[in-house]
């Protein structure tokens, strides 16, 4: 029987971690043109799992597929799960096209999460997303937000293509900028009519802004990103112990056995998906 | 120790048949195969390898895992259960023997596989001792004794008798069960055997191979970035055919098929050589077919004793060998990577 799972439905037998847990889709919201944000709740409000910031569960849409996303909401929050999926595959695809009241597998917690409760606390935190990469993110500072004094300064650089492409904006505007010890820096790709903030790439915004390496830097968006972001985090004079990330690659199983998201001896899916930029260096340059 | 008459081999399969499932080597159009026996099947102690390793009976190549069925918006969840009879393995050996021990760090723990566990915990494996190995064995290279498996119950060909040993609980248990069929022999019964195995393993042309060069204590970034991947990849058609008769080769696909009336998920054997096997809807990591060579080859000879204390993922059968359309194989790798032209 899965350790999380609150089903009585198969007792008795040996449930197997590829199983997933039933759950329904409790409201949508449509974050941008292609990224909706989904909130998933056991059946009759019974709680799924419990997850830490970072980790990540199986989503499954019986006939289409399965398939690894992050868990965007915070773990302070009990009764749902949310999820911020962008619409870019078969799956992907499918998930847009449900409405609320659907029916679906969702099974997790899986992954290691980010060291919230370790090498974060006390620490001033620098958050650097880009696109759909504010997904993993938003449950960490979500999570710092709720744990405030467990941490120092706290700044958050989040980036995309346009303005209508900035992922749960309306919470960015109204909870997280203006909070105490908080900067909120938001930058759009190119210029566009209505929009009176920074223009530019992240990485380029990040070096204007000139950060201090008195902090601990936590970075995901498009892969083009991360590399430019650590180049210009070094430049800055950080270590690459001071920054972590969290990596996506192909999962079927989500528990370190199919073997496709392994880099190296690694697997994402299990050892990861967060890691320290200093770990990822010890592996082949294969994610 | 234990014995029965080689011509009574038969019979012995027979008494393990009447109380418990029983999978051997099983000829189909001329190939051997793991399959059920059934009344008539013979033991056939000249062949060495069936095409496909006795990972099949534990980890088949396909197998249903869940039944889902979709009403408007509702769902609901049947998962299959896994496999809890009895079953004896016969005819096992040693490198599928071995071939197990490298799928049991993967799918026993951490969290454990049901399904293959279920199975490994009722199965008993049965193995024969290599009477004549082949020249493309190598079991010797990763420090497998193709005389002592190591299985539940050993068996040894000796003179005209089948002489076994019960290793484990279960093995006891089995030979306890086919008592009246089994006389009591000396415990050095088999050594004869063993023996003329072992002179045979040392004459073979891999006898002296080895893995220099490659395990848990060489640096990963070396190993990957060496340029002869490039040349040892450069024939490889990535049919995967490798994979599918490699008794270590774990990695496994999921997919769903819609019957009309429900949908099966079920998972099937899948293949690191293939393109689409690390394809996401924004790409691959892994989009060059030398990426994907190496990726096959640096699992078994170094990320996995990177993770599992130092075990290679290879036993030696040499099934790779026999199979590849090109003749490209493990053992090339090795003696070009470790230093051997």
């Amino acid at each position: 029987m899965s350790e999380n799972c609150t089903c009585h439905c198969h007792d008795g037998m040996e449930r197997d971690m590829l199983i997933p847990q039933l759950a329904v889709v409790t409201a949508i919201r449509q974050d941008t043109p292609d990224v909706k944000t989904f909130r998933v709740e056991g059946l009759n409000g019974e709680k799924l799992f419990d997850h830490m910031p970072g980790q990540c569960a199986m989503v499954t849409l019986p006939g289409v597929g399965e398939a690894m996303f992050s868990i965007t909401s915070s773990p302070t929050l009990t009764e749902y799960k949310e999820f911020s999926i962008k619409r870019c595959g078969e799956l992907t695809d499918a998930l847009h096209a449900m409405e609320v009241g659907q029916q679906i597998g969702v099974r997790g917690p899986y992954g290691k999460q980010f060291p919230v409760d370790t090498e974060f606390k006390g620490k001033n935190l620098l958050f650097i997303a880009g696109g759909i990469g504010l997904a993993p993110l938003h449950s960490v500072i979500n999570y710092v937000r709720a744990n405030r004094k467990d941490y120092g300064h706290v700044d958050i650089l989040y980036g995309s293509r346009s303005a209508d492409d900035l992922v749960d904006y309306d919470e960015i505007k109204n909870e997280w900028i203006g909070e105490e010890d908080t900067n909120v820096y938001i930058t759009i790709d190119r210029p566009q009519e209505g929009w009176d903030g920074h223009v530019g790439f992240v990485p380029a915004y990040l070096k204007e802004l000139a950060f201090e390496p008195n902090c601990t830097a936590i970075i995901c968006g498009p892969p083009i990103m991360i590399k430019f972001v650590l180049q210009a985090l070094i430049e800055m004079g950080f270590d690459k112990t001071q920054v972590y990330t969290t990596l996506e690659l192909k999962m079927k199983c989500g528990i370190g056995k199919c073997g496709r998201c392994n880099i190296g001896s690694k697997y994402v899916c299990k050892d990861g998906p967060v890691f320290r930029c200093d770990e990822i260096d010890e592996l082949p340059n294969e994610y | 120790m234990k014995k029965i008459a080689f011509s009574q081999i038969d019979n012995l399969l027979a008494a393990i048949a009447a109380t418990q499932k029983l999978y051997m080597p099983v000829e189909t159009a001329g190939q051997y195969n793991y399959g059920e026996w059934t009344p008539g099947t013979t033991y056939n102690p000249d062949v060495l390898h069936t095409v496909k390793s006795a990972k099949s009976v534990f980890f088949p190549q396909s197998e249903d895992l869940i039944r889902f069925k979709r009403d408007g918006m509702n769902l609901s969840i049947s998962p299959v259960a896994p496999e809890d009879e009895d079953f004896v393995v016969f005819g096992v050996h040693a490198c599928d023997v071995k071939g197990f021990a490298v799928l049991d760090r993967v799918f026993l723990y951490d969290p454990v596989d049901a399904y293959y566990t279920s199975r490994r915990k009722h199965g008993t494996i049965f193995s024969v001792m290599c009477k004549a190995p082949e020249e493309t064995c190598f079991c010797g290279a990763f420090g497998i004794d193709a005389t002592e498996p190591g299985a539940d119950v050993d068996s040894w060909i000796a003179d005209d008798a089948l002489v076994m040993r019960a290793n484990t609980e279960k093995g006891e248990k089995l030979l306890e069960s086919l008592g009246s069929l089994l006389t009591d022999c000396d415990d050095t019964a088999a050594d004869q055997a063993k023996a003329e195995t072992k002179e045979i393993l040392g004459k073979l042309p891999l006898a002296d191979l080895n893995t220099n060069g490659f395990g848990k204590d060489v640096d990963l970034l070396t190993l990957f970035n060496r340029p002869e991947w490039k040349e040892l990849a450069s024939g490889c058609l990535g049919c995967g055919t490798c994979t599918y008769v490699c008794p270590t080769c774990q990695c496994y696909d999921v997919r769903d098929y819609n019957t009309g009336k429900e949908i099966q998920r079920f998972r099937v054997w899948d293949s690191c050589m293939y393109s689409d096997f690390t394809m996401m809807a924004h790409g691959t990591n892994r989009p060059d077919h030398t990426q994907r060579f190496r990726q096959r080859f640096m699992h078994k000879l170094k990320y996995y004793p990177d993770r599992y204390e130092g075990v290679f993922g290879c036993v030696g059968c040499g099934r790779c060998l026999q199979k590849c359309p090109i003749s490209m194989n493990i053992v090339k790798v090795m003696k070009k990577l470790g230093g051997e032209a």
